[in-house]
């Protein structure tokens, strides 16, 4: 039988945090079954060429527009799995009017956001996550002095919000931290395919390339950055009663 | 559905009614005028009759749930007013590009700018060029009355779905405003339309998987054989679909050319030109792109007078298909609109 991750190698830079999570989703995906009902969004940014990886129904979006053209895919075909899956300047900047509002209706759909704090594919740049003092290409003293805001909290954010169900922050830096990403994205899989409505689940994921930074260095930085976005759960309003 | 029998509609509400009983499946839209109508009329419509209805929270947000429908396989429109269908056209190109078909509507207002709320047709450019980034086209169709709207629209899903293209309905709003009797009728296929279980999103069980994508990166020359079976198919819609209104042209010494309101009031205008012994004619495209420039080249050599609720844009057009053949003009933008007495002065004075 076939599986979710096609076989070969995935074309991310050594010691990317996005072949973990499709590692990690492609998984899932097979216990869970999945793969035949799966219709699964490639966003803007590294992770355009994620159905090169998956083997399963995907939609390349527009920068920004996933939680809306999911919103419409899962509508029309409420039997299938249906993910968003986008990276934090997709999610955060140029589309944070459809994150909020896919959110804040309540779309039955599994948000996986991967946050790397730097815009990966254009080689760099601030993102929203960027986390204060980190320097990219456009911050070259450090974001925070020159008017460029500080890091958007996503969980934080969307927890604000009356309709989302599950809202959960982990990362792929260690085992322990696999281990709870894989119970995270199972939770917010079951959340969907149960019915229960919108789930949200923030991965930390390495950039080394972008960070300029050792594959090594790359897992400690995740933990710094768990210092700004720490990890666990923002929200639970599954009803298992 | 409605039954046979004639009603009384607003514009905006005739495309509404004749989108559903096409077999619409989904909508989504934002408030505008003034097109606001539509959303309003889909609200309680399409849900009754089985489809989905969402009020989205932009015109980006909009166009791309259409993307995301039309993916999943299902008939899907938009609708909007200018400056909202300006937001859209990133996602108008990304749907040409992914040959999605879907239908979207276009109640033209006055412009540049927030402009103002009045009639105009100054979006020609926008919807007939292009509008998003690059090579591609929307077909775009022009309804002049009521009764020409309710069968346009329910052809215009039977085109998208034929010629897997984006389809653009250009009205104005006068044309979404006003009222007028209609008689419905039952919708019927135009074609033999083409399966859609070859591409679209319904999970791969039993098949590969299908992907829809407008990234094109491997090999280098893919982009370059996309873009030329893009264009191999707008060469083939060009061919087929030229539509056009001729009104009294074989022995006019004059004919006037407009679209959409322009055209019918044109026409009203040949007929009073007629009634005082000048021979006045009308050709009154219905489809903009591709634009009928063949009935134009026929009357080469004769006078005309170009009509339109904008500063120049048409024109251009018209000039193309003359060949070099000088037209009047007529226009001007930001909710003017011409009146049968205007033009049957123009034509006194050109002639």
């Amino acid at each position: 039988m076939k599986k979710a991750l096609r076989p070969g190698r995935m074309s991310y830079c050594p010691g990317c945090g996005h072949t973990i999570i499709h590692r990690i989703m492609g998984d899932l995906i097979d216990e869970m079954n999945l793969r035949e009902k799966t219709i699964g969004s490639a966003p803007v940014g590294c992770s355009v060429l994620l159905y090169n990886f998956f083997d399963f129904d995907i939609i390349e979006c527009a920068h920004g527009r996933v939680p809306a053209v999911m919103t419409a895919i899962k509508r029309l075909r409420p039997d299938k799995f249906v993910f968003a899956y986008q990276g934090d300047g997709d999610l955060a900047a140029i589309g944070t009017n459809e994150t909020i509002h896919a959110a804040n209706r309540g779309e039955n759909i599994s948000v996986i956001f991967v946050n790397n704090a730097v815009y990966g594919m254009t080689r760099g740049q601030m993102a929203p996550t960027t986390l204060p003092g980190q320097i990219t290409t456009t911050t070259p003293r450090g974001r925070g002095q020159g008017g460029e805001g500080s890091p958007m909290k996503m969980c934080e954010l969307i927890s604000t919000l009356e309709a989302p169900v599950y809202v959960e922050r982990t990362a792929v830096n260690n085992a322990e931290g696999i281990k709870k990403t894989r119970e995270a994205l199972k939770k917010s899989f079951l959340c969907q395919l149960e019915g229960r409505g919108y789930s949200f689940i923030e991965i930390l994921a390495m950039c080394p390339t972008n960070w300029k930074i050792s594959t090594k260095e790359s897992l400690q930085f995740v933990t710094k950055m768990e210092s700004y976005f720490p990890l666990g759960v923002f929200k639970d309003k599954r009803n298992f009663s | 559905m409605i039954k046979n029998g004639k009603v009384l509609l607003k514009g905006n509400e005739v495309i509404c009614q004749a989108a559903i009983n096409a077999g619409l499946k989904f909508f989504a839209g934002y408030p505008i005028t003034p097109q606001n109508e539509i959303p309003e009329y889909m609200s309680s419509h399409l849900p009754a009759a089985g489809g989905i209805f969402i009020q989205a929270e932009s015109e980006t947000a909009a166009i791309n749930m259409i993307f995301g429908a039309s993916a999943a396989g299902f008939r899907a429109m938009t609708s909007s007013s200018s400056p909202g269908i300006a937001l859209k056209q990133e996602g108008i190109s990304y749907i040409a590009a992914g040959e999605l078909p879907c239908v979207i509507v276009n109640i033209m207002r006055g412009g540049p700018g927030l402009g103002n709320i009045r009639a105009s047709q100054a979006d020609y450019f926008m919807s007939v060029k292009g509008g998003g980034h690059g090579d591609y086209h929307c077909i775009v169709l022009s309804p002049a009355s009521h009764s020409e709207a309710w069968s346009m629209v329910m052809n215009a899903f039977d085109y998208a779905d034929y010629y897997r293209n984006p389809v653009m309905i250009l009205g104005d709003g006068i044309f979404g405003q006003m009222m007028e009797p209609l008689e419905f009728t039952e919708y019927k296929s135009i074609k033999k339309l083409p399966s859609k279980s070859g591409w679209r999103l319904d999970g791969c069980a039993g098949r590969e998987a299908h992907v829809i994508k407008t990234l094109h990166l491997d090999p280098p020359d893919a982009l370059i054989t996309h873009n030329a079976r893009l264009q191999k198919k707008y060469s083939l819609i060009t061919e087929e679909l030229c539509l056009a209104e001729e009104y009294m042209c074989q022995d006019a010494d004059i004919i006037i050319t407009g679209y959409g309101i322009t055209g019918r009031i044109s026409r009203e205008a040949c007929s009073v030109l007629r009634a005082s012994g000048i021979k006045a004619g009308l050709i009154r495209p219905i489809s903009l792109w591709p634009f009928p420039a063949k009935i134009y080249a026929q009357y080469k050599g004769r006078k005309f007078l170009t009509v339109e609720m904008s500063a120049g844009q048409f024109i251009e057009d018209v000039r193309l298909s003359l060949s070099g053949d000088k037209t009047e003009f007529l226009g001007l933008g930001g909710g003017w609109y011409p009146d049968t007495e205007q033009i049957v002065e123009k034509v006194k004075n050109i002639l």
